[in-house]
């Protein structure tokens, strides 16, 4: 019993990198969730107080310069950006996942012209070509974006699968499988799938947060969705309107607050995801 | 480095321009709107010309900018303007052109990435060869969370905290700008002075916030160097801790931070649009965020093309010269 018990404290030991960061990202994930059973939607809306007042009893957080509850504009947008995050990501490494394994599975002429694109995308900044595209299409939707996002997010996802394929695909275990009359597919779904997933968990984690990143960085632009608050509008409306100048701390600290919460949470994700992919981070200090 | 190797680096690179061209080219003329009737539209709006005018002067300029010949001379046409360094004029503040527009504001770009860069990077690499060094004080390792914790936050983010407790509440530092607006540029130390005073806050959101990732590759690579037999070997011939450190792991593990420095470097046009529109910093950044406010498509595709092509050939010089310096490289 007790040497159970030392076990299960040692392997949080392995993964409290990941626990704690998992843990933050829940945090504000449940902030959006909980949040709007207590809080209806239309205190998100512009005119729902009295404009410009700092936080008291009726607005905790104090309402904005068109009148929008900070704390339900905050509970609403939320969710919007990691909504975006998570579709970019969960697609971005789907993508980059099958290239990868198509470019190191099939190999010769089909590989060097995936490492060609990928060369030429990986070149070019990606969040510029997402200002251009979005300022090229004017107003986009949720999903549009996302989807744009994940067209640029693929990239570094197949890179990492293609060089894990390169090496799985020459182990024995492999070869025997292939020397049993095992196809092609079934080997990637039987065979290699499995040993990539470790990588795919950290790859995702990177593309979320590098998703939620370009997306609250366009939307500050105001070059977002303009018709679901976010927390990339809520910095676009609070440059917009001077909230730095006007000193208004209740406008633009909170969603401050609630972005550092997050991408340290997906950071520390990221980084326990890679101490356990990557042995050789494993530093004996 | 074999010919093929310079052939094929050279082909990706002409792809990338043709790629970046046509993309230019097709995107804007994808939207259903004409760029300059949207702009006169939105002069309309403001009141600067009357709606009846508007479908006259569309069509006037249309004919003006080739607008209304078939798609593929006009592609071709753009290649001609290209390749002549014509980038167009701005629709916005005609007749200034796109180029006039974008070498005006490129050098407080460059200026303030360049800086901001090279310090975060020779702190951040610092910072990584002790973090991985086993004989560091616990008190530098200390120091290590924060500035993980500081590169979780985006550089314009903090950005804004430094405007507000800096510079609103302290009022220690100006709010914005890129030196005392009203004053003419001229060559003296109050200048240099003023322009250093107004570049602190941007260049310091940048700097804290990549540290930590430059902190983090060096420490992989400093890890990987530890493990050499050369270090064992210079610790069993009874070195100076000191010299160990500098000589041995500390000078092989900076090649490929000095490859990355390249790569971010070249990036140095399009690194820190947020920051230089939430400072007001009069750099590309900011002219593409103006740009894009003001339907200005001219410029939006001058800049995105200027990016583009400075990264490119940034690249392409160090893909070719690096096999050079490094004999381990071979293609």
């Amino acid at each position: 019993m007790a040497r159970k018990e030392s076990r299960f404290v040692e392997s949080l030991g392995r993964y409290r990198l990941l626990i704690a960061g998992a843990i933050l990202v829940l945090l504000v994930t449940l902030f959006g969730l909980v949040g709007r059973l207590f809080v209806p939607r239309d205190m998100a809306e512009v005119g729902a107080g009295r404009p410009a007042k700092p936080p008291s009893a009726e607005h905790l957080l104090g309402t904005d310069q068109q009148g929008r509850d900070v704390l339900a504009d905050l509970i609403y947008g939320t969710p919007t950006s990691l909504e975006i995050g998570v579709i970019a990501g969960v697609f971005g490494v789907t993508l980059g996942a099958l290239m990868g394994l198509i470019a190191g599975y099939a190999g010769g002429i089909v590989d060097e012209v995936i490492r060609i694109i990928v060369d030429i995308l990986l070149t070019i900044p990606s969040l510029m070509i997402l200002i251009i595209v979005a300022s090229m299409l004017g107003a986009v939707s949720v999903e549009a974006m996302a989807l744009i996002i994940a067209a640029l997010a693929w990239m570094w996802p197949a890179r990492a699968v293609r060089a894990q394929v390169l090496t799985i695909r020459e182990r024995m275990y492999v070869q025997v499988a292939r020397f049993n009359g095992a196809s092609n597919l079934r080997i990637i779904i039987g065979e290699l799938l499995p040993n990539l997933v470790p990588y795919l968990a950290a790859n995702l984690v990177g593309a979320i947060s590098g998703g939620i990143l370009a997306s609250v960085g366009l939307s500050t632009l105001g070059l977002g969705p303009m018709t679901r608050p976010s927390l990339g509008l809520t910095f676009y409306w609070a440059i917009t309107y001077g909230a730095l100048i006007r000193q208004m701390w209740w406008w633009f600290m909170p969603p401050i607050i609630i972005i550092i919460i997050l991408f340290l949470g997906l950071f520390l994700m990221s980084q326990g995801l890679d101490q356990i992919t990557n042995p050789r981070l494993q530093s004996k200090a | 480095m074999t010919i093929g190797y310079v052939v094929r680096r050279i082909g990706i690179f002409l792809l990338i321009v043709i790629t970046a061209v046509t993309l230019n080219f097709f995107l804007p003329r994808m939207r259903a709107t004409n760029p300059i009737e949207s702009r006169m539209n939105q002069l309309a709006a403001q009141g600067g010309v009357y709606a009846n005018q508007i479908q006259q002067m569309v069509k006037i300029y249309n004919q003006k900018f080739g607008l209304d010949k078939p798609l593929w001379q006009q592609y071709l046409l753009y290649w001609r303007d290209l390749l002549s360094l014509n980038l167009g004029v701005s629709l916005a503040y005609y007749p200034q052109t796109a180029l006039d527009m974008i070498a005006r504001s490129a050098p407080w770009t460059i200026g303030l990435l360049i800086v901001s860069t090279l310090i975060a990077f020779v702190l951040g690499t610092l910072l990584g060869a002790l973090m991985a060094w086993p004989r560091t004080s616990r008190i530098a390792l200390g120091l290590s969370p924060l500035f993980m914790t500081l590169s979780a936050i985006p550089y314009y983010l903090l950005g804004m905290l430094f405007i507000y407790v800096v510079a609103m509440r302290w009022r220690l530092l100006p709010v914005g700008g890129a030196y005392t607006s009203g004053v003419n540029l001229t060559l003296s130390w109050a200048m240099a002075l003023d322009i250093g005073k107004h570049a602190i806050l941007p260049a310091a959101s940048i700097v804290l916030s990549s540290i930590g990732s430059w902190g983090l590759g060096m420490r992989a690579m400093m890890t990987t160097t530890l493990g050499e037999d050369y270090l064992q070997m210079a610790e069993a011939k009874g070195l100076k801790p000191q010299t160990i450190f500098r000589d041995y792991a500390l000078r092989n593990a900076l090649l490929p931070q000095v490859t990355s420095l390249a790569i971010s470097l070249a990036m140095v046009m399009s690194g820190a649009v947020l920051v230089e529109v939430i400072f007001g910093y009069p750099g590309v950044g900011n002219l593409l965020f103006k740009s894009i406010a003001g339907n200005d498509y001219f410029v939006i595709q001058g800049i995105s093309l200027f990016i583009i092509l400075s990264i490119g050939v940034v690249l392409l010089a160090l893909d070719l010269i690096y096999p050079l310096i490094d004999p381990r490289i071979r293609y």
